[in-house]
């Protein structure tokens, strides 16, 4: 019982900080500043210092939420997906007069939802943990009530979202109909006595309905369609903590599904995975070109992103599994950038967030441009920032495993969507017109998350070697 | 006295470019232009008193230094240099200062970026040519591009956002095939060896097999001929001169294009020797259709840096045609030819630039007659063309000299006669001489036609110490050839021995059943290291010897 409480000891240290923000917001009278983010702060870092603390001890909580270090790698990484994101909401979110206390509340929910995600050992501990994310995520997603197109986006989202969660439900029933289990694990072993009959077609389906839940939470094409729309509509430091830690949490639990239950029927969906991981990547990087909201534009390099991603997934090899979370890492740390960027930048009145809007950005703000620059180069992968040794480890991973082709495609879909991370460089350094409107001041600790967020691109593309060590170690626990 | 120099060498401009940026906004332009010139000075002292404690006699790689970076992946922070690689980093610190300087007028607006940028791109390029970590390498290679690309697309002309994201994704869609290639190389040495390595000393040792060879081959190569530009990858190549600022086009110019020549010899040419004697006709025709084509395109420009940019690919076609004589002289000749047209480029660009900074014209049709009104500046701008067209004394002569007889005599056993590229490409010398003199007569002789020409002023003090070191370099460099020669011939020779002699393709190439072009190199390379093989010793006769009783 008691190692059993260890175990869960980040979930639990989150969900009881999601509680107090929720009871101070109670008590809190109107008009009364409390350091909501503060609360949200330290119940994120005492999850992850758990998290470290409990790494390497391989412990198991009440049988179906291990603390293995590929679970405490994700609570980590979460970890630093919701610190960023409170500090970047400090200031920016009273000024878009989002409601703090359920703001951060039900970032904190999500956040367990997250780390359950990683964790779980069980498809229906799974579901759940998919659940709690996705509900905190849709609501999150309307939290500007005022704002129509933010509830056309939460509609949207929550109506296919509960869409892809029968499909993914579906399949667990279909799952436990051949195999009798809901455990990974076991259901791995019966998969694999299963396996020798040719095409078990009962079971196919199962894997494709699970395929179909989780390529939806990382926005694979073709199940992609809710992310511009989403991420447009929510509120930006919303999208930026969405596209980060639901891609994580999915991933992982992607990648712990995939690769022990159904590891078995590797040969079956590895074609089908293929397929997805192309279209991902073409459709994300072609569709990016046209855009002219640098939200949704940000949104198809989140799809192109889980293409490179899927690839780690299909190369399924040791370096492929840790490049998967080092890419995760990169990810979080330089996409949550670029919105704490563009959060910065908007005002109550209006969102800022065309690309015309960052025209001149050079010349009020120095400083922003070039942050924004340093995320958008990783984004595209250029060398000295973390995108760059994330992609190497992506595309190295693939190449051990002879994925010529989809190597191929992935370094030459990266050339398309640099021309559009660069449209911005281009607006915000080379055209002479300057936008309209005035630029809000900086909030202090939203500055600090965007210098934390800058060091760690810069820092994690030059000395990689650390974090690529841990994922290795973290994947060499439970594969 | 151990420091790491070669460490320092890109340190100093890259720290002196972040302090630029630690200047205050405004009213400190003077101070920071200053400062950023005395920072790439310093980078040049250093790299000449590099230049002075460098063993010529000595093949090796020196000032190696060597730290574990990624050990687990096989990378290292390994960098060195080689007689090849010194001078062109000389090249580099060389042109550096020269570029700051001429932009000390022209550039007004956001100095303290734009010596950022310059300082950085210097660093980068330093980088290049000293890595011997293929992944490092490849940092630096792709993390050159970002500063260029700011140069032009901030500093430059009228249409610099199109040419400067045309030169970045063009660049790019070339260089990430390369990164494929060289992941997939350093895996191909755990294969073979039991450890993975990014290390250039230790794939130079691998046998790869044919058909890898090949692929290999082609992604670096691709990679390499963009940034020469080999016709046909050289259409990014007039818009981003066009559009660059004059430092920008006189760096381009001057040393970007080397890189992809050094690629080639570096990389592309030693590590894949089956492949190299597989397609060197097929590069061979493209450098040459590269020579003749840029010179007539040359010809009709009405424009004088478009001019400038297409001589460019005529003279690179030169380069390329010397390298694949796979012979000491030639390698030398395409060597020395890279260094020539640094300078000389650089030159022309230079004066563009000043001509340019006078009248805010570049077309050819609005000067005339400048022979009376500038005489100083004409006459720097004589001695530049006329380098550039390679008279002998002067520096381009020296180089193509070399390229030519060096694949007139070139013995590699191709199924192609060498002689066939060496005679096409001397009509390029020709054409070159018709189009660069056409120019300067129409720019400089003549009455004055346009009356805005009048009263133009000539040389300034400040141009003086921009164009004069060029003008020097070009009389010197063709004057006293031995001093670049030297240094550079016994790791030409060790390169050219990896592509065709002792190199490690001989095994593969001496298997039964191979094609009878592997058979005939396999025949007559077999012995590599003995004196008495003719084809070994012909070509390792090199050609500072040829050049002893100037």
């Amino acid at each position: 019982m008691r190692t059993d409480i260890i175990a869960v000891m980040p979930v639990i240290i989150v969900t009881l900080a999601a509680c107090a923000v929720l009871l101070a917001e109670a008590f809190r009278r109107r008009d009364e500043q409390m350091p909501l983010g503060w609360f949200a702060l330290v119940g994120l870092l005492g999850a992850m210092g758990s998290s470290i603390f409990l790494w390497n001890r391989n412990l198991v909580g009440f049988g179906v939420v291990s603390a293995d270090n590929f679970s405490l790698f994700m609570n980590v990484t979460i970890g630093v997906v919701g610190v960023l994101t409170v500090f970047l909401s400090m200031g920016p979110a009273e000024r878009d007069r989002l409601p703090i206390g359920e703001y951060y509340a039900l970032m904190l929910f999500t956040v367990v939802g997250m780390m359950l995600m990683g964790s779980s050992m069980d498809l229906l501990v799974i579901f759940l943990a998919l659940e709690i994310m996705s509900l905190g995520v849709y609501v999150m997603t309307g939290l500007k009530r005022s704002s129509e197109q933010g509830a056309e986006a939460a509609f949207k989202y929550f109506v296919l979202g509960a869409f892809s969660s029968a499909f993914f439900l579906f399949g667990i029933a279909l799952t436990y109909a051949t195999t009798g289990t809901t455990k990974l694990d076991e259901m791995g072993i019966r998969i694999a006595a299963l396996a020798i009959e040719p095409h078990n077609l009962l079971l196919m389906i199962a894997m494709v309905m699970l395929l179909v839940g989780f390529a939806f939470k990382v926005a694979a094409v073709p199940f992609h369609m809710w992310t511009p729309d989403a991420y447009q509509g929510a509120p930006t430091l919303v999208t930026g903590f969405m596209s980060t830690g639901v891609k994580a949490a999915a991933f992982a639990a992607f990648v712990r599904v995939f690769l022990t239950a159904l590891q078995p029927l590797r040969a079956d969906w590895i074609p089908v995975l293929s397929a997805i991981a192309g279209l991902t990547m073409i459709l994300g990087a072609v569709v990016g070109v046209a855009q002219q909201n640098v939200k949704r534009m940000l949104a198809y390099s989140s799809i192109a992103h889980a293409g490179y991603l899927l690839i780690g997934l299909i190369a399924a090899n040791a370096a492929g599994k840790a490049a998967i979370l080092f890419y995760l890492v990169a990810y979080a740390v330089t996409n949550l950038g670029a919105f704490g960027v563009l959060a910065a930048l908007s005002t109550a009145e209006a969102p800022h967030d065309e690309i015309r809007d960052f025209a001149g950005l050079w010349h009020e703000r120095p400083g922003m441009a070039a942050m924004m620059t340093v995320f958008l180069l990783s984004l595209g992968g250029f060398p000295l920032t973390v995108g760059f040794i994330a992609k190497w480890a992506i595309f190295s991973a693939a190449l051990q495993e002879h994925l010529v082709a989809l190597a191929i495609l992935g370094v030459l879909t990266s050339v398309v969507s640099v021309f559009f991370y660069l449209r911005v460089v281009v607006a915000m350094y080379m055209v002479d017109e300057k936008a309209p409107g005035r630029r809000p001041s900086l909030p202090p600790f939203a500055m600090v998350g965007l210098l934390l967020a800058v060091a760690s691109v810069l820092y994690l593309g030059v000395m990689p070697g650390q974090v690529l060590r841990l994922a290795a170690d973290a994947v060499a626990a439970i594969f | 006295m151990n420091l790491p120099f070669l460490s320092l060498l890109v340190l100093v401009p890259l720290v002196g470019g972040v302090m630029t940026l630690a200047a205050s906004k405004s009213g400190h332009d003077g101070l920071v232009r200053k400062f950023a010139l005395v920072v790439s000075l310093a980078t040049f002292a250093l790299s000449l008193w590099l230049w002075w404690r460098f063993d010529p006699t000595s093949a090796d790689f020196q000032f190696v230094e060597r730290h574990t970076w990624l050990p687990e992946f096989g990378i290292s922070y390994h960098v060195g240099l080689d007689g090849i690689s010194l001078l062109l980093v000389v090249l580099t610190t060389f042109l550096t200062p020269i570029a700051l300087l001429c932009s000390w007028e022209s550039i007004e607006k956001r100095v303290r970026e734009f010596s950022f940028f310059m300082l950085a791109l210097e660093a980068a390029m330093i980088g290049v040519f000293i890595s011997l970590d293929l992944f490092l390498f490849y940092l630096f290679w792709d993390a050159m591009l970002i500063p260029m690309y700011f140069l032009i697309g901030v500093w430059g002309y009228d249409r610099r956002i199109y040419a400067a994201v045309k030169f970045i994704l063009y660049t790019m869609a070339g260089s990430v095939l390369m990164l494929l290639a060289i992941i997939s190389l350093a895996y191909y040495h755990q294969v073979a060896t039991g450890v993975v390595s990014f290390d250039l000393l230790d794939l130079y040792a691998l046998n790869i097999p044919p058909e890898l060879q090949v692929w290999f081959f082609l992604a670096f190569t691709v990679a390499f001929a963009i940034k020469v530009p080999l016709f046909p990858f050289h259409t990014w190549l007039p818009d981003a001169h066009v559009e660059a600022p004059t430092a920008g086009s006189v760096i381009l110019a001057g040393v970007l294009l080397k890189m992809g020549t050094y690629g080639l010899l570096r990389f592309s040419f030693p590590l894949f020797p089956y492949a190299t004697h597989i397609f060197v006709p097929y590069i061979a025709v493209l450098a040459v259709v590269g020579i003749v084509y840029g010179a007539l395109v040359a010809m009709v420009q009405p424009d004088m840096k478009k001019l400038v940019a297409y001589s460019s690919v005529s003279h690179l076609g030169f380069v390329v045609l010397g390298l694949c004589a796979l012979d000491v002289v030639g390698t030398q000749g395409a060597v020395y030819q890279m260094l020539a047209h640094g300078i000389s480029t650089g030159g022309l660009f230079l004066i563009v630039g000043m001509l340019s900074d006078r009248r805010h014209t570049r077309q050819i049709a609005e000067y005339g007659g400048l022979k009376g009104v500038t005489p100083r500046l004409v006459a720097a701008f004589l001695l530049i063309t006329l380098a550039s067209i390679a008279l002998p004394g002067m520096n381009g002569f020296v180089g193509e000299f070399l390229i030519l007889v060096g694949t007139f005599t070139s013995s590699v056993p191709l199924h192609v006669d060498m002689r066939v590229f060496a005679a096409v490409a001397a009509t390029g010398v020709i054409l070159s001489a018709v189009y660069m003199l056409w120019m300067f007569q129409r720019v400089n002789y003549g009455p004055v036609t346009n009356p805005k020409n009048r009263g133009l002023r000539d040389l300034s003090a400040r141009e003086w110490w921009v164009i004069g070191p060029v003008c020097a370099m070009c009389i010197f460099m063709g004057v006293a050839p031995n001093v670049f020669l030297k240094p550079m011939e016994p790791s030409v020779k060790r390169v050219v021995a990896y592509i065709v002699g002792s190199g490690p393709a001989r095994a593969e190439l001496a298997k039964p059943g191979g094609s009878s072009l592997a058979k005939t190199v396999a025949g007559e390379a077999s012995t590599p290291a003995s004196p008495t093989s003719p084809y070994v010793a012909r070509n390792f006769s090199s050609a500072s010897a040829s050049f002893k009783g100037r």
